[in-house]
């Protein structure tokens, strides 16, 4: 019954042949050399800069900027920091890019279901629209809104009446200013507790659906909650709001809101340019859903919104969600294009004009660098988490 | 673009180069054989390509002089136009030998950039351009107006404190480049257009109707233009500084292009001397200023040439006369 030893029990290799020592040896080995790499980057770029006496830290970041920046979301003037021009420029990308996503995706979406469309004349606008902006280089669409199209509108003294107190001419859009009066607060909380009443309505309204099979207008009750409600408010109130309007003094139109023509112009583009990519992406994934889908829902007796709704929409949205993230990011990054027409964005106001007026420029593309990043990341791990949340359950 | 990418040299030039080398410019220049300079992207009178792609203007003959000096050549330069945004990077970085694109000459750029000035070639200062039928008379009339101005400029500070200074209120229009300035100046999307004076009337013939648009009396800061090298290489520092010298001495001297041979056996010591003979103390040959000037030619002949009667600008010397006929243009002796 005695077995001989050593035909069973594998012989314990030397240490420097077992894999799993080797693996973890030649990691540590590439993150020392990788530190050492990125240290002596960093020490010799600093060590250089003290030899040739460039100044190097944070500390511009206190001092007086002293030059205008056309628009800011908050308030500024030529005595605020450095510090306070990054913030300002860094509102302004994001204003630009949000903007450029939520238009973009709404007419990225229009378009790509209008290209399915089995009307000839709308699938074909659809694709001569897609086919046109997106192979024209974005910079040149930006110059063309701004230069051709915007530039060509007629001077302040002849501007165009919109109607409605609304202005627009070559120095912008003008638009009237809602200014609210005390209680309209009041409205504004009634928007959100109309919201989530709402949210209720839904989840008792499914609950019902699943146990009796009874459908319930989900999407009116909705609807009547979340501006019916806030509507009745305003009303009730006497109408809590008034309205200024722009006026003709001196040089310009004063009072009201004003959208410069340089953000409408980078909007206009970037939107138009996203938005055949997404189209195309939209189209892709309607696509991906087999036509067997929809006769079989159709079978089962749901209407034709219905199965879009319920069957195609919910399983397109699978393969539209990973290619709309790298849209997203694209238009983000796309909105840097802002310094060719004069928008203030980051890159024009701080990676522009304060580089120049420090000259730190290794600090100052570092930070921008830093916040393009974050950006993206940020987007990239909010769509992530949207996409679980679609994504097919396997079980 | 290019600004990134000027950026990226620069980090990675300064990440990599060993700690202990100083680059000598003068011997990188004499093996490459010609001086790499930093002009504008185009501004007529000062540094603009002709029709046959020849860089020409005020601050070209600079970087000509320099090559006369170092190698005998003053058409042995290499150009490369940067916007205001690139030019500091561009020299931080190595990219360039020496920077002349009317620049002004600030304790902030002297200080902190690792730069030096080697000079002033044209004494500047900040004017106002505006459309003919706004019929505005004087700057001070500019109460909320908008304005245009090119990005990474000293302009775009003066502009802040005069309108600081003068309790009004403006709007500013930042582009990248003076041709789109000069585009959003003409389409109207602002009222003024601000930069330095001689810039204005070099932009004003780029307007499609150059009368339609009139340069206001005043002027709002003093911007000393000249050229620039890196910090910590004194031997190529001393030879831009001494090239410009030379002009303006010759000037001076009343040697010209036309009579500097003739003048080669002045008895005149002083002229004597900025023929030959100090050539050694700048390790430079004998004959540098011999070159600048039969190549190049004095600083009058280069400013007539360029942006005074003997151009479009017309441009009168003002300011840039020599310290002799009530200017600032003063050159220390070469001895």
């Amino acid at each position: 019954m005695s077995e001989p030893d050593s035909g069973l029990k594998p012989s314990k290799p030397a240490f420097w042949n077992d894999p799993k020592v080797r693996a973890l040896f030649f990691q540590v080995l590439l993150i020392v050399a990788l530190g050492y790499f990125l240290m002596t980057i960093v020490d010799n770029t600093l060590e250089n800069m003290r030899s040739r006496g460039i100044t190097t830290g944070f500390a511009f970041l206190d001092e007086p900027a002293g030059f205008g920046i056309l628009q800011s979301l908050i308030p500024y003037t030529e005595a605020n920091t450095y510090g306070r021009t990054f913030v300002v420029g860094l509102l302004n990308t994001l204003l630009v890019s949000g903007l450029g996503i939520v238009l973009a995706t709404i007419v990225g979406f229009i378009m790509g279901v209008a290209r399915l469309s089995h009307n000839w004349l709308i699938a074909k606008l659809a694709a001569l629209y897609i086919e046109t902006f997106r192979n024209v280089p974005l910079l040149l669409q930006i110059f063309f809104w701004y230069f051709a199209v915007l530039g060509a509108l007629p001077s302040v003294r002849q501007s165009l009446d919109l109607g409605l107190g609304i202005r627009f001419n070559n120095r912008g859009l003008y638009l009237p200013e809602p200014i609210p009066e005390n209680g309209f607060s009041i409205v504004l909380w009634m928007v959100l507790i109309g919201f989530v009443v709402s949210r209720f309505v839904k989840r008792w309204a499914r609950k019902r659906q699943d146990a009796t099979g009874q459908p319930f207008p989900v999407f009116l009750t909705t609807l009547g909650l979340t501006f019916g409600l806030p509507l009745i408010a305003f009303l009730i109130l006497g109408s809590p709001l008034h309205w200024e309007f722009p006026e003709l003094k001196g040089f310009n139109f004063k009072g009201g809101m004003t959208i410069i023509p340089e953000l409408l112009a980078l909007l206009l583009a970037l939107t138009i340019y996203t938005g055949t990519f997404i189209a195309e992406t939209v189209r892709a994934g309607i696509n991906s859903v087999s036509h067997g889908q929809t006769e079989a829902a159709l079978a089962l007796g749901l209407t034709r919104v219905q199965t879009l709704r319920l069957v195609i929409i919910p399983q397109a949205m699978r393969v539209i969600i990973p290619p709309l993230t790298s849209q997203y990011l694209n238009l983000t990054k796309n909105s840097s294009l802002a310094t060719a027409v004069g928008y203030p964005d980051l890159v024009a106001v701080f990676m522009g004009t304060t580089l120049n007026q420090t000259g730190q420029a290794v600090e100052i593309t570092a930070m921008t660098m830093a916040v393009y990043l974050t950006i993206s990341l940020t987007i990239s791990f909010f769509m992530n988490w949207y996409n679980k949340h679609v994504a097919l359950i396997e079980r | 673009m290019s600004k990134i990418t000027s950026t990226l040299l620069l980090s990675s030039a300064l990440a990599l180069a060993a700690n202990t080398v100083s680059a000598d410019t003068l011997d990188s220049v004499k093996s490459k054989g010609f001086v790499q300079c930093g002009v504008s992207t185009g501004l007529p009178g000062f540094s603009n390509a002709d029709k046959s792609g020849n860089w020409k203007g005020l601050d070209v003959d600079v970087c000509r002089a320099v090559a006369a000096a170092t190698l005998g050549d003053a058409s042995k330069v290499k150009f490369t136009p940067l916007t205001a945004k690139e030019r500091f990077t561009a020299l931080q970085s190595g990219e360039i030998d020496m920077l002349s694109r009317n620049t002004t000459w600030t304790l902030t750029r002297d200080a902190s950039l690792g730069l030096n000035f080697a000079g002033v070639n044209y004494y500047d200062g900040q004017g106002f351009m505006v459309k003919k039928n706004l019929g505005v008379k004087s700057a001070l009339e500019l109460d909320g107006a908008a304005v245009c101005i090119q990005s990474g400029t000293t302009t775009e500070l003066n502009l802040a404190d005069y309108f600081r200074e003068n309790g009004m209120k403006y709007k500013a229009i930042t582009y990248d480049t003076s041709d789109a300035t000069v585009k959003g100046f003409e389409a109207g999307r602002c009222d003024v257009l601000t930069s330095d004076q001689s810039q204005l009337y070099a932009l004003r013939i780029k307007l499609k109707d150059p009368k339609s648009a009139i340069v206001l009396p005043e002027v709002i800061s003093k911007e000393p233009l000249g050229p620039v090298v890196r910090q910590g290489d004194d031997k190529w520092f001393n030879i831009v500084k001494w090239s410009l010298f030379a002009m303006v001495n010759a000037e001076e001297m009343g040697v010209t292009s036309k009579n500097v041979d003739s003048m080669k056996n002045s008895k005149n010591p002083a002229i004597a001397r900025l023929m030959g003979g100090q050539g050694e103390k700048l390790g430079l040959s004998d004959d540098w200023s011999y070159n600048i000037i039969k190549q190049v030619g004095n600083y009058g002949e280069s400013f007539e040439r360029n942006v005074g009667m003997g151009s479009p600008l017309k441009i009168s010397r003002g300011l840039n006369a020599l310290w002799k006929k009530g200017g600032l243009q003063y050159a220390p002796p070469i001895r």
